[in-house]
């Protein structure tokens, strides 16, 4: 199975979240390209969710859902911008 | 001092939540598809575009999540999907083949702001780009611009296999109008009389089949991972913005 997009992240991160953030934009923290999150590539073949950069392909964000417990990871997005409508 | 929410008030009473749905029809779309209409009493509806999760849990517990595009839009309890089945996908194959009327699946929904079109917001043309299954959410979206007679002009080029794999095919065909153009590329056989037409899109046919980058539309491509990458890689280099090119890859099981 090859990669998705950040579309994908929309459920998993509607349980921690109020808003969805996959139309947000953020900064790569690995190269500092800004886009939205829908346009990550994101590998669910993983134990987890993992999104990477398309620009850089560093790690992003990664969801570990275990039923009872949930691990968030965010450590290579900043500056994350919401819109509002 | 006021803050305004970061939601617009339709977009908070959708927001996603667990339901539980109860299939209402099942009918093959395709030699490898079904269409799936669900009954969902809580559903707080969608926009065209939007996707949802499906989660499957075996007898031991064993739980299994995959989301697919909605082809249904708006305020309705009855939602729409189209499922593709994916050989030897863990997902798929029973929603394609072991389901039945009656049968209860648990969603969660409505998701996705990124993927969607909504009526009026301006009257830019909208180009619409599908490979196979890819065009469930464009589907949502040609049928929701027609139900609101929305004046943006829209064409659909929808990359697929055969005449027998067209999804929607009748409703696909009975959108066609002044504000609606569907143009099919099919990659192994037409139908007959378009023999020559056989083949995969490229970016030749992007250039002479699409709605041209001078224009500036708003360009939704949904298809297989490798075919929205080549397709969006040919729409920059004929001129489109990145940011009028939203994509959204498929690859599931």
């Amino acid at each position: 199975m090859t990669h998705l997009d950040g579309n994908v992240l929309a459920g998993a991160l509607a349980d921690i979240f109020s808003v969805d953030l996959t139309p947000a934009s953020a900064r790569c923290t690995g190269c500092g390209a800004v886009a939205q999150l829908a346009e990550a590539m994101v590998y669910t073949n993983a134990p987890g969710i993992v999104a990477r950069c398309a620009t850089c392909d560093h790690v992003l964000a990664t969801v570990v859902d275990a039923g009872d417990r949930l691990w968030l990871s965010l450590t290579g997005l900043s500056g994350i911008e919401l819109r509002r409508a | 001092m006021s803050a305004d929410p970061l939601t617009r008030p339709d977009t908070a009473r959708r927001r996603p939540a667990w339901h539980v749905a109860t299939v209402a029809e099942l009918a093959p779309e395709t030699p490898t598809a079904a269409r799936l209409v669900l009954d969902v009493p809580t559903w707080p509806g969608n926009d065209a575009g939007a996707h949802l999760d499906v989660r499957l849990t075996a007898p031991d517990g064993y739980q299994a999540t995959r989301s697919y595009s909605i082809a249904s839009s708006g305020e309705t309890s009855r939602v729409v999907l189209a499922v593709d089945e994916v050989p030897d996908g863990e997902v798929s194959p029973f929603l394609v083949r072991e389901l039945r009327p009656g049968d209860q699946l648990e969603l969660h929904g409505p998701l996705g702001a990124f993927f969607v079109w909504q009526p009026s917001r301006d009257d830019r043309p909208v180009q619409l780009i599908a490979g196979g299954s890819g065009v469930v959410p464009l589907y949502a979206m040609a049928a929701s611009h027609a139900a609101a007679a929305d004046p943006a002009p829209f064409r659909l080029l929808y990359s697929v296999r055969t005449p027998r794999h067209v999804f929607f095919a009748d409703e696909l065909a009975a959108l066609v109008g002044p504000a609606f153009d569907l143009d099919l590329a099919y990659t192994r056989e037409a139908p007959d009389g378009r023999q020559g037409d056989i083949g995969r899109i490229t970016k030749d046919t992007l250039a002479a089949r699409t709605i041209p980058a001078a224009r500036r539309p708003q360009v939704f491509v949904c298809g297989p991972t490798g075919f929205v990458e080549a397709v969006a890689s040919w729409l920059r280099a004929l001129g489109h913005a990145a940011a009028d090119i939203r994509t959204e890859r498929f690859g599931g099981t």
